[in-house]
């Protein structure tokens, strides 16, 4: 009876213990100029995207690690919050709603697809949440919340495409994902034949769970392209590669979407990316020197994670944005949401690995995207990596053609190349 | 317009792909009663089996595929007593409780789909936490046919060989084993079947080791043409169920019809129209087939031969 009894007593001590440690918690949570700032990053490490999102999970892991070595941000250490959506857009919108509502992070990190983006996007914006998604993507969003931090399709394509033209010819077959971001990208594939006297003569959409191609092949030999655009997406579609490899087609490919995200060049036996072209912020093998020299991010990254296969276009992209975080609370002073997308939008400026000596990327403060630059790099025989072109492509469709000026005005829309149509006429 | 080299070999391609990727799938369907929905994933054990021979343990690929055929039928054989049967399970229960804890599978289709959907689950992550999101892929053997302007894979082509002599290696089994007249007697009347000494049970394990291991053949065959994620499985089970259905109970016959008709849909869809067309194509077919004839082409056939024989 005693014993039951004194039991009973220590469970009713370690509740209070317990509550009380739950609300201290909470009142540090929330007091913001506390002594940690949280960042929520959710990025899928299994289900369809684990292959692209274990590397962004990783890169931000990277960064936020340095960043606490270094001292933190403005002396405050950085906590993540970190569970794994397993690519479910019902799990991000909940993991969404937890972020912002108990964890309160003070930025947040979400998301490979553009349909993942749009699943969370509506919570983002009610909540009034910073937001930074770090994909290439089909562009367009134009969103006082968004920070799309990554390339876009006018980014990607405006420059491996202008140089395939000059290369190989005028005549281009388009192959594409058959969902949003394969139909908007083949139409800019479209608008930028079109400014670089170049014609689309086929076109052809394959659904996501599509894996055989003897068909694809054999239509792309009848039209007899210069060139092929790809942006196919997805493993299944990754078995394009090899078979058309196998089939003997070797006409040359341009892509935003090989490569650099799922390192095909890595994983399939060569030949099958032979003459393959993908534009590009960033790959692991391009060469700059912050990214390949002795300490460089290569480095650094290897070191904290062995095992990795690859780093991809995205991992860097999550990389810096952190660090164009840690700026922006830097100059605000505060961690105060509104105080801190205000200083992003003074035109940030970093370093990044994808920038070569000397030059730096700069957040472009009215859309919210980042000035990248672009590299085109090709794959041989062997797959051996070489970078055959690189520059500055600022994110024009959004400054320029629908005047996305957010600065000035919030918007929470995502344009399309059927407004660049309209605005042309 | 279209080649009809192209048509040819698209044809070949797309029957190879359906036949090889229905032909467990339809026989563990057809004699036992289970739909197994972790079909998909069994194929990509045996991908995943083969080329981990090839490139890790350095095995030339025949002998890798072998392996992969080996590891799957294997893995059936466990699958098969411990959830589809539950002997295991229910040994052990016995020992213990003094009772069962599981009933058999056999024959209750939803159940059946439950418990192997499940185990799908459990396969694709099992595998993504052993060995990661993807595995280094093996290159596709033996170049490829060129002729005017065109070019198909000699391998892909040739797997419509492969896939006919497993159609025509499961005749033989089904016809002239002593097994094939077990299962025969079992699908036919499985309670007398039982009365005239037939061990049904060891018929329905045979019968999964023997589905699972066309399955791990299937995945050692396309390992060197397909992706390798451990998702890599649900690309096969759209044209394994199309083709179960399309087909009808009789594993064989049904099989090569279904592979012959689809594959020349698909073929002609996909050339003259695109990929996504072929697909619809596929769906449609699989509608109007549910539509008209319920029971497949085979069960079509058997109920015409019937009411023939009641007439005479």
């Amino acid at each position: 009876m005693t014993e039951r009894l004194t039991s009973r007593r220590r469970f009713a001590a370690s509740t209070a213990a317990l509550a009380g440690t739950a609300l201290a918690g909470c009142l540090g949570g929330s007091a913001s100029g506390g002594n940690s700032i949280k960042l929520g990053v959710l990025e899928d490490r299994s289900g369809t995207f684990a292959l692209n999102g274990d590397p962004k999970h990783k890169a931000s892991l990277l960064a936020i690690e340095e960043i606490n070595n270094d001292g933190g941000i403005d002396g405050q250490q950085i906590e993540v919050f970190d569970p794994d959506p397993q690519s479910d857009n019902a799990r991000y919108q909940d993991l969404t709603r937890r972020a912002i509502k108990q964890e309160r992070v003070d930025a947040l990190w979400a998301g490979y697809s553009s349909a993942t983006r749009e699943a969370i996007r509506p919570i983002i914006d009610r909540e009034d949440q910073l937001y930074f998604y770090t994909t290439q993507y089909e562009g367009g969003v134009c969103d006082h919340n968004v920070f799309a931090v990554g390339p876009t399709a006018r980014q990607q394509l405006g420059s491996v495409l202008p140089y395939l033209v000059e290369e190989y010819g005028t005549d281009i077959y388009t192959i594409a994902a058959d969902y949003n971001f394969g139909q908007l990208s083949a139409d800019w594939v479209k608008v930028l034949a079109n400014e670089n006297g170049a014609n689309v003569i086929g076109e052809e959409f394959i659904p996501l769970s599509n894996s055989q191609f003897g068909s694809t092949i054999n239509r792309i030999q009848e039209a007899d392209p210069d060139f092929v655009m790809s942006m196919l997406v997805g493993a299944n579609h990754t078995s394009f590669y090899e078979q058309k490899a196998s089939a003997g087609l070797e006409v040359p490919i341009g892509t935003s979407t090989a490569m650099a995200q799922g390192y095909e060049h890595v994983r399939l036996d060569p030949p099958a990316m032979a003459n393959i072209y993908a534009g590009v912020n960033y790959m692991e093998e391009i060469p700059t020197k912050r990214n390949t020299e002795e300490g460089g991010f290569v480095d650094r990254y290897y070191e904290k994670f062995p095992d990795a296969p690859y780093i991809n276009e995205e991992a860097q992209t999550n990389y810096f944005s952190i660090y164009m975080y840690k700026q922006a609370v830097e100059q605000a002073g505060t961690t105060d949401q509104e105080e801190v997308k205000a200083a992003l939008e003074s035109g940030i400026t970093y370093e990044a690995p994808e920038a070569p000596e000397g030059e730096s990327i700069k957040l472009d403060g009215a859309t919210h995207h980042v000035d990248h630059h672009m590299w085109v790099m090709r794959a041989d025989e062997e797959h051996n990596i070489e970078a055959v072109e690189d520059r500055v492509i600022p994110e024009t469709f959004l400054s320029e053609t629908v005047g996305c000026d957010l600065t000035q005005e919030d918007e929470e829309t995502q344009y399309t190349p059927q407004d660049f149509y309209e605005e042309a006429g | 317009m279209v080649n009809g080299l192209n048509l040819l070999f698209q044809f070949l391609d797309s029957f190879a792909f359906i036949v090889l990727a229905a032909a467990g799938l339809a026989i563990i369907f057809g004699i036992m009663g289970v739909i197994n929905l972790a079909h998909g994933e069994f194929i990509m054990l045996g991908a995943y089996a083969t080329t981990l021979a090839n490139i890790q343990y350095g095995l030339p690929l025949p002998a890798a595929m072998a392996a992969g055929v080996v590891v799957t039928a294997l893995f059936g054989l466990v699958v098969e007593r411990v959830i589809i049967s539950g002997w295991l399970p229910n040994a052990i229960s016995q020992f213990a409780l003094g009772r069962d804890i599981i009933e058999p599978l056999y024959d209750r289709l939803a159940d059946s789909m439950v418990a192997t959907w499940g185990l799908s689950l459990v396969m694709v992550q099992g595998v993504r936490i052993l060995y990661g999101n993807s595995l280094d892929q093996i290159g596709t053997p033996l170049g490829n046919i060129a002729y005017s302007g065109f070019s198909y894979s000699t391998y892909r082509v040739s797997l419509a060989g492969v896939a006919v002599a497993v159609l025509f290696v499961t005749f033989l089994v089904f016809r002239y084993t002593e097994y094939g007249m077990r299962a025969r007697a079992t699908i036919q009347d499985e309670d007398t079947a039982r009365a005239m000494g037939v061990d049904t049970e060891r018929t329905y394990v045979t019968t999964f080791a023997i589905g699972s291991g066309l399955a791990g053949l299937t995945g050692a065959l396309y390992a060197p043409t397909i992706t390798m994620v451990p998702g890599l499985g649900s690309s096969f089970l759209v044209e394994a169920f199309v083709a179960v259905v399309v087909g009808g109970p009789s594993v064989v016959l049904g099989t090569t019809l279904a592979g012959g008709l689809l594959g020349s849909i698909n073929a002609v869809f996909s050339n003259i129209y695109g990929t996504f067309f072929g697909r619809i194509a596929l769906l449609v077919t699989a509608i109007v087939m549910i539509r008209f004839l319920p029971e497949g082409i085979t069960g079509f056939v058997e109920r015409v031969r019937k009411r023939r024989q009641e007439g005479a």
